[in-house]
């Protein structure tokens, strides 16, 4: 079991890694094309695994700013992976076994945090492993591929590579929002809100980070008064 | 002062990692209010479905690329294609599209 898990977790993370490929190749092309060293560049991905997290990162470094301001900006960011992992703490199953959550923790990123919470039922945290044992390294190298090669690759392809990971996330919501008149709601609500944040003066200065955590706030705590889900059947829907 | 490269790595992978750590080894037990389980449903759904949108179609370095990217990925996804298949669609789309975009 633990071995299928695993091996699903890999195929799954197949697509997240070539997502995290172009965007990593962006992000160590301009940290080192900035002054940051290759393997301090290097290790920012290998020990963050975030991407609007070290961009944001990036800046305060290079800028030569103080050490509150940077721990504020990852707060202000990433603190949507709170909610993340609010929500899988209650789906993981870890067997009893606490260590298994610090591990799972770590690669709680938005896309393994999206497949690994679109499974049926309890995920076991090898389904984690194994996306983050392809998903990590993706990250990894296409920081140090991109901090080395720079400019060599041509721009065509790293600019297809970008919509890979929002493939996959529509892969994931559209199949039960076609067969569930609540998730389609939760959706189309979701990608309007989100589209006014973008789009809407004075609210598209608020960060990216913060306009999934008032989207996610708002639209299921709405969606959960008007459409409360039934025993069991959130396991059922999961799928 | 210049601040030590890795101790500003230190800082953000710290915070980043405590985020992500706490609500995990916080919360072990099951809940069971019924609007928090319903409302722990859904978040997976709108998280998703904000980052997807409108930022799938800003992705590409073309906004048209990226448009028809979108309805082609939404198209794999609705006949229930597979997370891989869907994702290769959409890339090869955002390609395919930016190299007929260049010819004109």
């Amino acid at each position: 079991m633990k071995r299928k898990n695993f091996m699903q977790g890999m195929k799954d993370g197949i697509p997240i890694a070539l997502g995290y490929f172009a965007v990593s190749f962006t992000f160590g092309m301009m940290a080192v094309s900035g002054g940051v060293g290759l393997w301090p560049t290097v290790l920012i991905s290998l020990t963050n695994l975030t991407s609007a997290g070290q961009f944001a990162g990036l800046d305060i470094i290079l800028a030569g700013g103080s050490l509150w301001e940077i721990a504020l900006t990852q707060l202000v960011i990433n603190l949507r992976y709170s909610l993340m992992s609010f929500s899988m703490s209650q789906k993981i199953a870890d067997g009893g076994r606490i260590i298994h959550r610090f591990f799972v923790a770590f690669g709680m990123t938005d896309e393994i945090y999206g497949i690994s919470a679109s499974r049926e039922g309890k995920v076991s945290p090898y389904y984690n492993y194994g996306a983050i044992s392809v998903a990590l390294p993706g990250w990894v190298l296409g920081t140090l591929i991109g901090g080395v090669l720079g400019n060599v690759l041509p721009g065509i392809v790293t600019s297809a590579l970008n919509v890979a990971i929002y493939g996959m996330f529509l892969a994931i919501i559209i199949p039960p929002a076609k067969e569930k008149f609540s998730v389609r709601m939760v959706v189309v609500a979701s990608m309007i809100l989100a589209a006014i944040f973008h789009y809407a003066p004075y609210l598209s200065q608020v960060s990216s980070g913060f306009v999934i955590i008032i989207v996610a706030l708002v639209v299921s705590g709405l969606a959960a008064l008007i459409w409360p889900v039934e025993e069991g059947e959130e396991r059922k829907d999961a799928d | 002062m210049q601040i030590n490269i890795y101790l500003y790595i230190l800082v953000m992978a710290g915070v980043t990692y405590l985020i992500r750590m706490l609500p995990l080894v916080a919360i072990r037990k099951e809940i069971t209010n019924r609007f928090v389980k319903s409302f722990l449903y859904y978040v997976p759904y709108a998280c998703l479905s904000a980052m997807t949108f409108p930022a799938m179609m800003l992705a590409p370095d073309s906004k048209i690329a990226g448009v028809v990217a979108l309805f082609v990925g939404f198209l794999a996804a609705f006949k229930g294609k597979s997370l891989i298949t869907v994702a290769l669609c959409s890339c090869a789309t955002v390609f395919v599209v930016e190299r007929l975009l260049a010819l004109l």
